[in-house]
């Protein structure tokens, strides 16, 4: 067996995870909000936060790499007030990741909202509940497969994001080299039995991702 | 004693209309808002529950101003003490039918109400259920029940009944009427329904284009008062067709269509479509007991309507 190492793979599932559970504390509130917004609102943010869909993954990481750069006003203000370079680093891979994955834990989410009847909500304000309350206890309860559908795909979708990473993090072992990077720079190198590992492992946990998915979505997706 | 004078404009599919409604229902009374689809009777549903803003007026309820526009009151719906049956029930799909219930009380503690609700409305057996496998009228009575736990100043029923089917509208119906006296709720019912306004209401309102116009008992307010008949059925009329001098009208009552002769100068002024009423004078009626397994007679009647 090759020299085999398994921090890109580590590295690439903190990553999912940890964009995965930002991506639900940010999106849930943004899309109940933007769910009930006037169109006039509604469609032009829906547009931006679907851009990463459309968009080569190179262009967004090439502008974010510009933003992070000390040499721009966001990469400076953060360089100068909190000593902070994003560029280069796993909290800027982050940052990416956020941006480049939102359609896919949003748009299910938008969806899931727009689908639950209005009366559920109305019914538990004039029962005194709050908002929040009434976010809690019965709309979340009542969207389990769309969070389960933004989960999944913008874990997978993390997962395997190359162009983004490419740009904003290059390829520091241990730091910013995730999987789909070790696997291009292993083929570039010729070393095609580690790149096999590392493709054969990003093959598996796509697929049992999509298994889960499809499993629980059979029994889930029902209309009240 | 409950009061309201609202006013608000609406866009509707027909275009715009000024919806203005001024009323009062006393404590305990039930009172009906009838009226076409689209006349602005769920608005003013609506407006009392707080999920819907009028452009200027007063509800008061029991003495507390819910929402007053001139002195800036308006109280969220939250604060509103507004029992609001929906017309497609609203039940939580997430939680049993003693969830939902639970769901209603303001105060944690006090679960022995929802029992004792839970009892009156005939649901203890499908307490542990889920809303998605109940049958229509269990719905309706989850979603009323309800409304009851959440101890309301008043009852608001928005076309409670047109999901179901005849016969378990009059089972609701008695449901309903005997749940209200018992807890002796102020209710508002709008409904297009004439059956469910005739068995359930005092008195009705007939809101038309945004304003209230009829008022008084049922049997007054859908023109019966000024006839002497000794029978009379409501019904709409489904078809006006000529015979030699004379018009054959066919009338549906409940689920039969009974054809009637008219001189035209006696239908005058009926079209399709129009609520009509079917009297007739000096004749002895005969009542039947409906059974599976053949009609039998159980009573004839002798000619006087029991309501004298």
């Amino acid at each position: 067996m090759p020299p085999f190492d398994f921090a890109p793979i580590r590295l690439t599932l903190e990553l999912a995870a940890i964009t995965t559970a930002l991506l639900l504390l940010v999106c849930i509130p943004f899309a109940w909000w933007l769910s009930r917004a006037p169109a006039r609102i509604r469609l032009p943010l829906h547009a931006l936060v679907s851009m990463p869909l459309v968009l080569p993954p190179s262009v967004l990481g090439f502008y974010l790499l510009l933003a992070f750069s000390p040499a721009y006003g966001p990469g400076r203000f953060l360089k100068d007030h909190f000593d902070v370079s994003l560029a280069f680093s796993f909290p800027g891979l982050v940052i990416g990741s956020l941006l480049f994955s939102l359609p896919f834990m949003m748009n299910p989410l938008v969806a899931g909202f727009d689908a639950l009847p209005k009366s559920l909500a109305e019914a538990s304000y004039v029962l005194g509940k709050s908002r929040w309350q009434t976010l809690l206890r019965v709309s979340l309860p009542n969207l389990k497969p769309a969070l389960l559908s933004g989960t999944v795909l913008a874990f997978a979708h993390t997962m395997g994001e190359f162009g983004v990473v490419l740009m904003i993090g290059g390829k520091i072992p241990g730091v910013t080299k995730v999987a789909s990077i070790a696997i291009f720079d292993e083929v570039e190198s010729l070393r095609f039995a580690s790149a096999h590992y590392y493709a054969l492992i990003l093959f598996v946990l796509s697929f049992a991702i999509l298994i889960t998915l499809f499993a629980v979505n059979r029994n889930r997706f029902k209309p009240f | 004693m409950i009061r309201l004078s609202l006013r608000k404009k609406l866009h509707s599919a027909r275009g715009d209309m000024d919806l203005d409604v001024d009323m009062d229902i006393a404590a305990g009374e039930f009172v009906s808002l009838f009226g076409p689809s689209g006349a602005g009777k769920t608005t003013v549903l609506r407006m009392l529950a707080g999920l819907a803003k009028p452009d200027s007026g007063r509800i008061e309820v029991s003495g507390e101003t819910w929402y007053d526009s001139a002195a800036g009151i308006d109280l969220p719906p939250q604060r509103r003490r507004a029992g609001l049956v929906f017309q497609d029930y609203a039940l939580f799909p997430n939680m049993t039918v003693r969830g939902n219930l639970e769901f209603a009380l303001k105060d944690t503690r006090a679960k022995s109400r929802v029992d004792e609700i839970l009892e009156a409305t005939h649901l203890g057996q499908l307490a542990a259920r889920r809303p998605d496998t109940l049958s229509g009228g269990q719905k309706q009575r989850v979603a009323l029940a309800r409304a009851l736990v959440s101890d309301p100043g008043i009852l608001l029923l928005d076309e409670p009944l047109s999901a179901l089917d005849p016969e378990m509208r009059l089972r609701l119906q008695d449901e309903i009427a005997s749940m209200q006296k018992r807890f002796g709720l102020a209710t508002l019912l709008v409904s297009h329904d004439l059956g469910e306004i005739f068995r359930l209401s005092a008195r009705v309102r007939c809101l038309e284009e945004g304003k209230i116009g009829r008022q008084g008992p049922p049997g007054q307010v859908f023109g019966g008062g000024r006839l002497s008949n000794k029978i009379r059925l409501s019904g709409v009329v489904l078809e006006i067709k000529t015979a030699d001098v004379l018009r054959v009208l066919s009338i549906l009552i409940a689920n039969e269509v009974v054809r009637v002769t008219a001189l035209p100068r006696d239908i005058e002024g009926i079209g399709v479509g129009d609520k009509v009423f079917l009297a007739a004078k000096a004749f002895n009626p005969m009542v039947f007991k409906a059974e599976a397994g053949g009609d039998r007679v159980v009573l004839q009647a002798g000619g006087s309507d029991p309501k004298d």
